[in-house]
């Protein structure tokens, strides 16, 4: 039992020395090498990242036919009449949309999602576990099990191609997670705080907005990102709710089903720079908004999943 | 309980449970009914068939051919992902200078962490318009164009990459990976950074190299997020539904093409349900989605299962 100790007592020493106890020469050159290696790879990586999407920010100052000709050539005219062609044809409008819909949906979903977590992990009542796992059990359903009905009932509610349905759908979906997420949320808030509001004299309801909420917002923070994140990007609800009904049935498109419709015209159209300029102005709120929350939205998409 | 205090809990889930019933679970039990009907969508009438909608499927080479494919997809891009992943997060942890195997990033290592995940943050539709551009089928392609300059294709032919029957999957799997591998790359490399330093000490001194380390102490000591990073992987890859839509040839509509060749079940499900009109069978799609979805859980939970490692 004597030697261990002795030993343990050599590894601070080793590691301010920087060599290791064995075999003191060659691990410090397999570390050189190693490290040029790991670097090499992983620059690598980054420009294969970095390089495809800042040359297509670059091809929307191209011509079409520059654009077909060859893949390295280099813009002729910095104009910027591009992104303000690309935003008429419809990139304004898909982006207003998906902002009108974001606006009302991820705080109703935040808000929602919270209420029944909250209710859910603080309260015990009958048939309390299996409202959670009503709720949860819905996460691991494809959402392509629920569209041909889903469909027809916003069609039903008379919703089909409104702000207000599409709202109601992406709440409903974001549930399951939500509600996962905040009960675990909830779970680890002190009770103290929470007696001592009730001693106090506080409603349920206020305990809850004034006591619980603001304690929780770690946890609204990650969920809301996600949440952000996910219906910003939604593809295949818009896809089935937001079709004009009608002749007269204005399009009502968000950009993620706006870009392909893009894709679509201006492939047709011979237009590619307009459609390269609108998935630049596509990216630009995301770049400017991950730059600047990196750290938060890093650790709550990670979070979230590892809940 | 208080009568105040049930009226409170009754009041709180009052919307959330209606939305959730309404617009979720509903439909989710509708789509079961449906598909034992003949329904078309268009008309309310419609009679109830039994399981003819299901006895179909097995026989739609178009929808069956779809199932290997996302069967594919579940094995490569889980697979390829996650090396990936892993092989950066520890290129990041380990590559540097620090003796002990894993704690201590490389320099530059946060912006590297940057760079890899903002794709994360782009919609698939931006992913799948960038990629279309990169796949060209001209030299005016980003990967063509490369690919002559070093003389590997020929310029007179170049390659039609989302139209070779053989390659288009691969080609969407790239896409994929390009998309995934910065998330599960910072979701290994905070989990390699919260393994205690002592552990890697204690191996250290018991003579373990690298290597040694990395198999035996970080990844069964991340088997639990590998698992995670499977499931999550394992979902995308059952859906697909974006990138194959609009980037590949339409067979009709929503992409599948060439041939079929990339068609998964989410686009021959959009397809029979809104350019044919066959809603039930749809709705028979749907149900076997779940189905596969609900089995290559259970087999996924089983195949990784180790026993968990607290520490």
């Amino acid at each position: 039992m004597s030697a261990p100790i002795k030993e343990t007592a050599a590894v601070p020493a080793q590691r301010t020395t920087g060599t290791a106890p064995a075999r003191p020469g060659s691990e410090r050159s397999e570390g050189v090498v190693l490290n040029a290696f790991s670097h090499g790879f992983l620059a690598l990586w980054a420009l294969l990242i970095v390089l495809p999407l800042l040359w297509l920010v670059l091809s929307s100052f191209k011509t079409d036919a520059q654009i077909g000709g060859s893949a390295f050539g280099w813009p002729q005219h910095w104009s910027l009449g591009v992104f303000g062609r690309a935003w008429d044809k419809g990139i304004g409008d898909y982006f207003l949309n998906t902002v009108i819909v974001l606006v009302f949906s991820v705080p109703l979903t935040m808000l929602l999602g919270s209420m029944a977590a909250y209710v859910l992990a603080r309260y015990q009542f009958w048939g309390n576990r299996f409202l959670y796992f009503f709720f949860v059990a819905g996460a691991m359903f494809p959402v392509f099990l629920a569209l041909v009905p889903l469909f027809f009932m916003v069609k039903r509610l008379d919703m089909l191609n409104t702000y207000q349905g599409l709202i109601l759908v992406y709440v409903a979906y974001s549930m399951p997670f939500t509600v996962f997420f905040m009960h675990a949320f909830f779970r680890t808030l002190p009770t103290a705080v929470f007696e001592a509001a009730v001693l106090d004299g506080a409603s349920h309801t206020r305990t809850f907005f004034q006591v619980m909420l603001p304690m929780a917002k770690p946890g609204l923070i990650s969920v809301g990102i996600f949440n952000t994140l996910g219906q910003w990007n939604q593809f295949i609800l818009p896809t089935v709710l937001m079709q004009p009904q009608s002749g007269d049935d204005p399009e009502r498109y968000v950009l993620t089903q706006g870009l392909i419709q893009l894709q679509q015209q201006m492939g047709y159209a011979s237009d590619l720079p307009v459609l390269f300029a609108g998935v630049t102005i596509a990216m630009i709120p995301m770049l400017v908004v991950y730059l600047s929350f990196q750290r938060q939205v890093q650790a709550g998409l990670t979070s979230a999943t590892l809940k | 309980m208080h009568k105040g205090q049930y009226r409170f809990v009754a009041g709180f889930l009052l919307a959330p449970v209606s939305l959730y019933l309404i617009f979720v679970i509903w439909p989710y039990i509708q789509t079961i009914g449906y598909s034992l009907t003949d329904w078309k969508g268009q008309s309310q009438t419609f009679k109830f068939i039994g399981l003819d909608n299901y006895k179909a499927l097995f026989q739609d080479d178009v929808f069956m051919q779809a199932i290997w494919h996302n069967i594919l997809f579940l094995i490569f891009i889980p697979v390829i992902t996650i090396l990936l992943a892993l092989f950066f997060a520890f290129m990041l942890n380990a590559g540097g200078r620090s003796r002990a195997g894993g704690v201590r990033g490389v320099a530059g290592s946060q912006v590297y962490k940057i760079v890899y995940f903002f794709p994360q943050v782009l919609s698939l539709a931006i992913v799948a318009v960038l990629f279309n551009a990169v796949y060209r089928s001209d030299g005016g392609g980003l990967l063509n164009g490369f690919l002559i300059k070093l003389g590997l294709v020929d310029a007179e032919n170049p390659m039609e990459w989302l139209n070779e029957p053989n390659l288009v999957l691969w080609m969407l799997v790239i896409a994929v990976v390009w998309h995934g591998v910065g998330f599960y790359l910072v979701l290994f490399s905070a989990a390699m950074q919260s393994i205690p330093r002592d552990i890697y000490e204690a191996a250290l001194i018991d003579g373990a190299g690298r290597n040694q380390s990395f198999f035996r102490i970080t990844l069964p000591l991340l088997w639990d997020t590998v698992q995670t990073a499977w499931v999550y992987l394992g979902i995308v890859a059952m859906d697909m539904f974006v990138l194959v839509s609009s980037m590949t040839q339409n067979m009709g509509a929503y992409g599948g093409g060439p041939d079929h060749h990339s068609d998964v079940m989410s686009t021959v499900m959009m397809r029979n349900f809104q350019y044919f009109g066959k809603s039930g069978y749809a709705c028979a799609m749907g149900v076997v989605m779940l189905l596969l979805t609900l089995v290559l859980s259970v087999v996924m939970l089983r195949a990784t299962r180790r026993d968990r490692v607290e520490f």
